[in-house]
């Protein structure tokens, strides 16, 4: 039986204001599939979006869900987490929003390593505003801010992530539903900040104006620049230069996940407990 | 049981002590002079009652974290001063179309930009009325002395949860590092007079977090409670989500501003200090000031009266909105009117629009110096 979606969703805000062949779709149908896989309970989950297109995701997924400002999800979500540590916070936020404006709450969320799980949809381009420059827009291609095309260097999310401490990083694109929704089940399962490269296409308003003026186009160029990360690594560095690694790029289950941490702050402030020093940590500096 | 205790403390500790007290379980914050103190007590005071406090990675953050407390509905606060709120002014925004209860205290110092960080200013109170763009209502909170740093940062707590929107607590610098005695409500008489905020206990499927009255704000339930509901900060309809239908739109945006501006009365504090002997005779001096300016506008007036000349002073504990029909009382009986700020006009343009004068002394100082009862008392004899 085809898997049915009216659950989770807002039905009365459909269809939803994304462009036809739009990969956010696929997303958040993988996202559903994730959440019911899993058994979540729809008032134990909290999906806070940002602005962009991804920002519309809150509004269509039948959960607790806030829609704030450019670029901070992160830090509301912070807000929501720390107050409910026993609750899933999702934040969704755009390339835009995660990499540039809002970077370094990305920075920070992942540095604490709060359970939250942050899912950059990345399309490459700020698309609902028309085709302006993003972080992880490519080198050499065309947008609206620059015609003369792109010369700022492209951005490598999970490598922020990764140096950042998020104790889980990986990446997938939209084109294979199916791991993504396994790796969207894996992120949200793990206890610590997730952070999650996926890449979308934005046909209207990257393709379009880069000579992949169909869907199909877009999407054979995501997966030209994607690998499995096993086949990636067996690549030498000449070939690993223009591919981006797909998977589970880094889990570490032995990172204290932020929430249980603040707990020992506040049985110190308690009286419950002696004063936190270096000694409770193996990393002292 | 007494009401009532002495401490000795300074304001901005008083000011985190009041949080604690009312309640409030999450603060989002970033150092800054010369609020810094606040956040330096809530990081003990909050995690010893089991909540939490948060030194984010800068002031939108700090801001943000804790609206998102707030919406998840409970009492939330950020300290900070001037350059720390153009910094939050968008998502004071947020909160403010959203309808999220968040106490802000700044303790103002000099400006603009990073202008004098470890001195005194009134600067900010301008930017109290409007930090964000749009359309709403600011409420403003000022304590003019030690025991208002907590009374008022109380009082801001159950605005916020009234009104349902950010409350301003303004500080400044003198008043906030001001250390002495002082004599408060007991931690009891505060949680006795708590006013939690609304909520609904229908059907989820009856519950419209913003269909409400014309003139009342929206009734947010706590998040995970089964009432699941969209916050944005788009034009939005009766259960939170974006619309651009032109009455809805207009409806909103008119109750933001009515839900405030149609019940003044539950916001209005001023303190009238030797005003019930003025009857409008020649000579009569009202001096109207706020926060730490109007302890040296009472010593002021203390040397004026013993000099002949008989002078009152008016001090608005809510500033914004402004006590508009108390000030004009008293500047439509009394001639001589001194508006005395730490700021160049930012109140006397609000004194000036609500009592229809043009002809109101102002004494400005913007140098970082607080302003000596004598300077008050020099500047009454030359003008009038």
């Amino acid at each position: 039986m085809a898997f049915n979606y009216d659950k989770y969703l807002r039905l009365e805000k459909m269809p939803t204001l994304w462009c036809w062949g739009c990969g956010d779709g696929v997303i958040l149908k993988a996202f559903v599939r994730a959440v019911e896989k899993m058994g979540l309970n729809q008032d134990d989950v909290c999906v806070v979006s940002g602005i962009g297109c991804s920002g519309r995701f809150s509004s269509y997924v039948d959960f607790n869900t806030v829609h704030t400002t450019h670029g901070r999800t992160v830090a509301f979500a912070t807000g929501i987490k720390l107050m409910h540590p026993d609750k899933y916070v999702i934040c969704v936020a755009g390339d835009g929003d995660a990499l540039a404006i809002g970077g370094n709450h990305t920075i920070h969320g992942a540095r604490r390593n709060i359970d939250i799980t942050l899912i950059i949809i990345n399309n490459f381009i700020y698309g609902l505003t028309n085709s302006q420059t993003s972080p992880t827009t490519p080198q050499g291609m065309w947008t609206v801010t620059q015609k003369a095309g792109n010369i700022d260097p492209t951005f490598d999310a999970c490598a922020l992530g990764i140096a950042a401490g998020a104790s889980f990083v990986g990446r997938e694109s939209m084109l294979d539903p199916k791991k993504l929704e396994k790796i969207l089940i894996k992120a949200i399962e793990h206890r610590g900040f997730s952070y999650l490269d996926i890449l979308s296409n934005c046909h209207i308003n990257l393709g379009r104006k880069n000579k992949m003026v169909s869907a199909m186009e877009n999407l054979s160029w995501i997966d030209s620049i994607t690998m499995p990360k096993k086949k990636y690594d067996t690549l030498t560095e000449a070939e690993q230069l223009n591919i981006f690694p797909t998977g589970i790029l880094k889990q570490d289950t032995e990172a204290r996940e932020y929430c249980d941490m603040y707990k020992e702050i506040q049985n110190v402030q308690q009286k419950k407990r002696a004063v936190i020093t270096q000694n409770d940590f193996a990393k002292k500096i | 049981m007494s009401q009532t205790r002495e401490v000795i403390s300074s304001g901005n500790h008083l000011a985190a002590l009041a949080g604690a007290d009312a309640g409030c379980r999450f603060m989002g914050g970033y150092p800054i002079t010369p609020s810094s103190e606040v956040i330096e007590q809530m990081s003990d005071l909050l995690p010893a009652r089991g909540g939490v406090t948060i030194q984010m990675e800068d002031e939108i953050a700090a801001v943000a974290a804790a609206i998102g407390a707030g919406m998840a509905g409970h009492r939330t606060m950020t300290a900070t001063s001037g350059p720390g709120i153009s910094l939050k002014a968008e998502n004071l925004g947020l909160a403010q179309m959203t309808e999220v209860p968040l106490v802000v205290i700044n303790v103002m110092r000099g400006g603009p930009s990073t202008g004098l960080p470890t001195r005194v200013s009134q600067g900010d109170v301008r930017q109290a009325k409007n930090p964000s763009h749009g359309d709403y209502r600011s409420i403003t909170l000022c304590a003019g002395n030690l025991a208002e740093c907590y009374t008022e940062v109380v009082r801001a707590f159950n605005l916020a949860d009234r009104f349902m929107q950010p409350v301003f607590v303004l500080l400044d610098e003198t008043i906030g590092h001001m250390h002495g005695k002082a004599i408060i409500p007991t931690e009891e008489a505060v949680q006795a007079g708590i006013v939690p905020r609304k909520s609904f206990d229908g059907a989820p499927e009856d519950y419209h977090p913003y269909e409400c009255e014309p003139d009342q704000p929206a009734v947010l339930n706590k998040m995970f409670t089964g009432y699941r509901y969209h916050f944005t900060g788009l034009h939005h309809d009766k259960n939170g989500f974006p619309t651009e239908e032109i009455e809805t739109c207009r409806k909103l945006i008119q109750r933001l501003e009515d839900k405030v501006m149609m019940h003044t009365d539950e916001l209005e504090l001023n303190e009238e200090f030797m005003l019930d002997d003025m009857t409008g005779a020649e000579g009569e001096v009202l001096i109207i000031a706020y926060g730490s300016v109007a302890l040296s506008a009472k010593e002021a007036i203390r040397h004026l009266r013993a000099a002949g000349i008989k002078a009152g002073l008016f001090r608005p504990i809510t500033l914004w909105p402004s006590p508009a029909d108390s000030i004009k009382k008293y500047t439509d009986m009394i001639k001589n009117v001194l508006c005395v700020e730490l700021n160049i006009r930012q109140y006397t343009e609000e004194v000036e629009r609500v009592s229809s004068r043009l002809d109101i002394e102002g004494l400005y100082k913007v140098n970082g110096r607080p302003i000596s009862p004598y300077e008050i008392v020099n500047k009454v004899k030359e003008v009038f």
